[in-house]
């Protein structure tokens, strides 16, 4: 049951078939089994889980019956939990146990869901490989030299290798999307404001955004029922009514117009990703959609914008950690200036100083127009190609990634990890809706296909992810080396 | 040569909103510390700020009071700096889009002219909690109360030249603070702080010397010695042929000096840039006029209004309307006494010369509002004479019986009984034959003498004018 989806497992819950504490203890088996080798987990919250998932059983008993009742999930480590620590996958909060849950913790407990423990991740969710953690690398499951993805690379790699049975991730640049495409799992990036802030531990605040890894869009609908929705905590959260993302997952896709931007499709493109999604447009095609070619002009500044304002941000929302009320100090400061030169020097890794100090040097007086200012016009330029692109096309579809997984170890040069999210963060610029899915398989590795939808139409790219996934069977693909050597079938 | 002054004012006020500017703690005065810091005070990770629409509500009546262009559109901006009072490390503040633009207050100078100093602006920003380094041996300890409480930074037009003009101008912005009830604005207790930038130039020139900023001055005494002792510095430096370095300073009182506090040589660069945690503040021209509606009678147009309705002179108005509660009990005192010319007068001398000598507030007196005004009645009514109120005013200060039981029990009531008075005076023109017989010689001024002498008599309880016409008769 393990590597069911959660509406399977629920169904299964409902009908009785099996309980929550059974599908607990089977997902922490799971995890005991295969986390060393993995290290999808920083921590495994065993005995809470199993009390946890007994009290979901005692309340379906009672009539409670709630679709995400008694479901296992592992929440990013970037989300606050109260009494369990909390990372961020830094030296800096190594020893730091929050007081408080994070409002999105807060809907899961709602829910009744388990919380089987938290994931490892790259350093306050900045990389795309998951090397930069503290806590040391994640394993992809589909081959164990490879990576999975980041910041969410822990969520992707257990979702995949069932050791949960959905996940909470972040995405900020694509920090959702990339490891659920190298990790052959199904993820979304919702709109900006859709999902609160309150208690994720901020990058860049105005593109930081959570959403749901899962191993099927109908998963992350069921997800992100739960997750959305005005939270008064968070000024930059958006009251709209409340939506049903399952209600319209059967959609025929009849008249459906797929824009494809030609910027996704050139050069640095690998040619079995490119075929993968070009097969995928021609099963769209059989459903009744037509393609259309879009012009997404700005695309090539969108990295360059976001590596000036996300370090922008994060310089300054990384200031707290300066080891007077929490989290890591050093040893035997001799001063102030001491404390705070030590604290940061040592409780931060190479690419969160790097990003620190890039940010620091954007913001400048003298080049704060140069680089800041300049990066923020980018930004509403890039907006208006995507509000010109839907005018003439309901969803927008090209690869996730340029590439498959690549090997651990093998990115050293920091401008080619940051080319990783090319076609990524311009969706986090612009604030948009965008969800990769599985999309075929080439060397032993999964590949993934961006849908970017308009804002706030996160159910018309549930659907579209929907009905691929009802014609095709790519997101039901097992990593198979993890699962070969855990012995199970 | 000659120096002209020229000096800008910033002052920092603590908005008395009940919870903090970015979340739900409590700002009350005097608690326990860090027992008013929420999570969000302490910036654990994750926290997120939530605007506390009072305090916007009451920069904006700020704004509408000075008559200032009100920021429809206002941004929240992030100023970055390490210090361990600053648990975000990082200041939210308002540069480039503050809530209250270009303003103006009119200020009353000693001569009674009036001078009209332009605001520059006036933003919502949060307040730094508190370092304490005694008491710690060696360690520092750090209370966040008072870190995110509201602050209302206002600050003036290089428009001021002198010592005098600064502290007019602090004082009117004292009164409409306090009028506004947006800020107790207590000095001494930090709720107003003052900086005061100073420069010099030769007189007649236009273009501004480098300036000086003098920090947290927090008495209207201290800034105008203050504003005295660094011109005079700023002189002799120049006067010597020295340059003039832009720093922060600091007043020294005991010496009545300024000092260097640091200088900006290792400038900080605060690296300001939009607040991305809270969207822009839109307010419209419904919300302003609400709180337009809302403004209470303001100092100036109350003094008119004192003038017209009450006819007092400009000067007693003046003095009246300097604070809320002044004006508010002077209005009781005329209304209850039925006398608005003998309150002006009590409430401007002899209350407030009774209130200053014991450095009380007037929402501090001892003699409230309704026994003033009780005893200017018993003047008018003959009961006592005015000096003998003075008496009973000294008594009021200690004695909280009603005042007709203390004039009573000191048997102070005037004597008013012909009987009575035509006895003191028989006996006075008796005891004082060579001033009697001067008055019968056309020597008219002597009636002052014997007056006085029959009030002393009577110990002051006669009534002056029954004496003066009864001697008269007698001695005709």
């Amino acid at each position: 049951m393990i590597n069911s989806t959660v509406a399977e497992i629920s169904a299964a819950l409902a009908a009785g078939d099996i309980s929550s504490v059974e599908i607990t203890q089977a997902y922490l088996d799971r995890i005991a089994t295969l986390n060393g080798e993995l290290n999808a987990f920083i921590t495994v919250c065993e005995d809470s889980a199993l009390l946890q998932a007994k009290a979901a059983d005692d309340a379906r008993a009672n009539g409670n019956d709630s679709p995400l009742l008694g479901i296992p999930l592992a929440h990013k480590d970037i989300f606050c939990t109260k009494d369990i620590l909390t990372t961020c996958g830094s030296r800096m909060l190594h020893n730091f146990v929050s007081p408080y849950n994070a409002t999105v913790v807060e809907r899961f407990i709602d829910a009744g869901t388990v919380l089987l423990g938290k994931t490892n991740m790259d350093e306050f969710a900045m990389g795309s490989s998951n090397e930069t953690s503290f806590f040391g690398d994640v394993k992809n499951p589909w081959n164990t030299e490879c990576v999975p993805g980041g910041s969410s690379g822990g969520s992707a790699a257990a979702v995949a290798a069932d050791l949960c049975a959905m996940a909470t991730g972040t995405d900020t640049g694509g920090s959702i999307r990339q490891p659920a495409a190298f990790c052959g799992v199904t993820g979304i990036k919702p709109s900006y404001g859709r999902v609160s802030r309150w208690g994720m531990i901020a990058f860049a605040s105005s593109l930081d955004q959570a959403g749901p890894i899962t191993k099927s869009a109908e998963d992350a609908a069921l997800m992100l029922n739960v997750m959305s929705g005005l939270d008064k905590k968070d000024s930059t959260s958006i009251d709209r009514p409340a939506e049903d993302f399952t209600a319209s997952l059967n959609q025929p896709l009849k008249g459906l117009r797929i824009g494809v931007p030609k910027q996704h499709f050139a050069e640095g493109l690998s040619m079995e990703v490119e075929q993968a999604v070009r097969d995928a447009l021609a099963e769209y095609e059989k459903l009744g959609a037509v393609i259309k070619e879009v012009d997404l002009t700005n695309s090539h500044l969108s990295v360059s914008a976001y590596y000036v304002i996300a370090p922008a941000e994060a310089s300054a929302n990384l200031s707290r950690f300066d080891g007077v009320r929490y989290g890591y100090r050093c040893e035997d400061p001799v001063d102030l200036e001491d404390m705070y030169k030590r604290t940061r020097s040592e409780g931060f890794g190479e690419e969160v100083k790097r990003r620190i100090m890039v940010g620091t040097y954007a913001l400048s007086a003298g080049f704060y127009d140069a680089y800041y200012r300049k990066a923020q016009k980018i930004r509403r330029l890039i907006a208006d190609d995507f509000d010109r692109a839907f005018e003439e096309v309901d969803v927008i579809i090209g690869p996730t990634s340029p590439h498959t997984a690549f090997k651990l170890g093998s990115k050293s040069d920091p401008v080619s990890m940051y080319l990783e999210d090319i076609y990524t963060i311009a969706v986090n610029l612009a604030g948009l809706p965008a969800a990769s899915i599985p999309v075929g398989i080439a060397n032993g590795l999964p590949m993934g296909m961006q849908i970017i939808g308009k804002y706030f139409d996160e159910a018309k790219i549930l659907n579209v992810a929907h009905q691929f996934q009802q014609h095709t069977d790519w997101h039901k693909q097992k990593a198979t080396a993890i699962t070969a050597a855990s012995g199970e079938s | 040569m000659e120096w002209e002054t020229v000096i800008g004012l910033e002052v920092h006020v603590s908005l008395s909103t009940k919870s903090k500017l970015f979340s739900g703690s409590s700002t009350k005065f005097g608690a326990q510390p860090n027992t008013q810091a929420s999570i969000f005070d302490c910036a654990l990770p994750g926290t997120l700020p939530v605007l506390n629409e009072e305090a916007l509500r009451m920069a904006v009546r700020f704004g509408v009071a000075i008559g200032a262009e009100i920021g429809k559109r206002s941004v929240f901006d992030r100023k970055n700096y390490f210090y361990p009072d600053l648990p975000k490390g990082y200041q939210v503040t308002q540069l480039d889009f503050p809530t209250v633009g270009k303003g103006s207050l009119t200020v009353t100078l000693a001569d009674g002219s009036e001078k009209v100093i332009g605001v520059t602006r006036a933003h919502i920003e949060e307040n730094a909690g508190k370092s304490l380094h005694e008491e710690f041996s060696g360690m520092s300890g750090i209370d966040l109360n008072r870190a995110g409480e509201p602050l209302l930074e206002i600050v003036s037009e290089p428009e001021i030249t002198c010592a005098e003009e600064a502290v007019a101008y602090l004082k009117k912005l004292h009164t409409i603070i306090r009028y506004l009830d947006i800020s107790d604005a207590i000095m001494a207790q930090g709720s107003m702080r003052c900086d005061v930038n100073v420069s010099i130039r030769p007189k007649g020139t236009t273009e501004l010397g480098t300036r000086a900023e003098i920090k947290n001055i927090n008495s209207f005494r201290f800034v105008e010695k203050a504003i005295h002792s660094e011109v005079a510095r700023q002189q002799e430096i120049l006067e010597d042929g020295g340059r003039i370095i832009q720093e922060t300073r600091r007043y020294n009182a005991d010496k009545d000096v300024t000092t260097s506090m640091r200088s900006k040589e290792v400038a900080n660069d605060y690296r300001y840039f939009p607040e991305p945690d809270l969207l822009p503040v839109v307010i419209d021209d419904e919300y302003i006029a609400a709180v337009r509606a809302q403004l209470p009678e303001l100092p100036n147009a109350r003094k008119a209004r004192f003038i017209e309705e009450y006819s007092l002179s400009n000067y007693d108005a003046g003095v009246l309307v300097s604070s809320r509660e002044m004006a508010e009990y002077f209005e009781i005192v005329a209304r209850s006494s039925g006398d608005s010319k003998l309150a002006a007068n009590w409430v401007s001398q002899d209350l407030l010369g009774m209130l200053n000598k014991n450095n009380w507030d007037i929402t501090e007196s001892p003699i409230q509002a309704e026994r003033l005004a009780t005893l200017i009645a018993r003047i008018k009514d003959n009961t006592i004479s005015g000096k003998i109120a003075k008496t009973v005013f000294e008594t009021m200060i200690s004695d909280k019986s009603a005042v007709d039981a203390i004039i009573e029990a000191k048997g102070l009531k005037q004597v008013t009984d012909s009987g009575e008075i035509e006895k003191l005076v028989l006996e006075v023109i008796e005891n004082n034959p060579i001033q009697v017989q001067q008055y019968k010689d056309g020597k008219e001024q002597v009636i002052g003498f014997l007056v006085g002498q029959c009030m002393q008599l009577s110990k002051g309880k006669a009534n002056p004018a029954q004496v003066n016409e009864l001697l008269r008769e007698k001695m005709q």
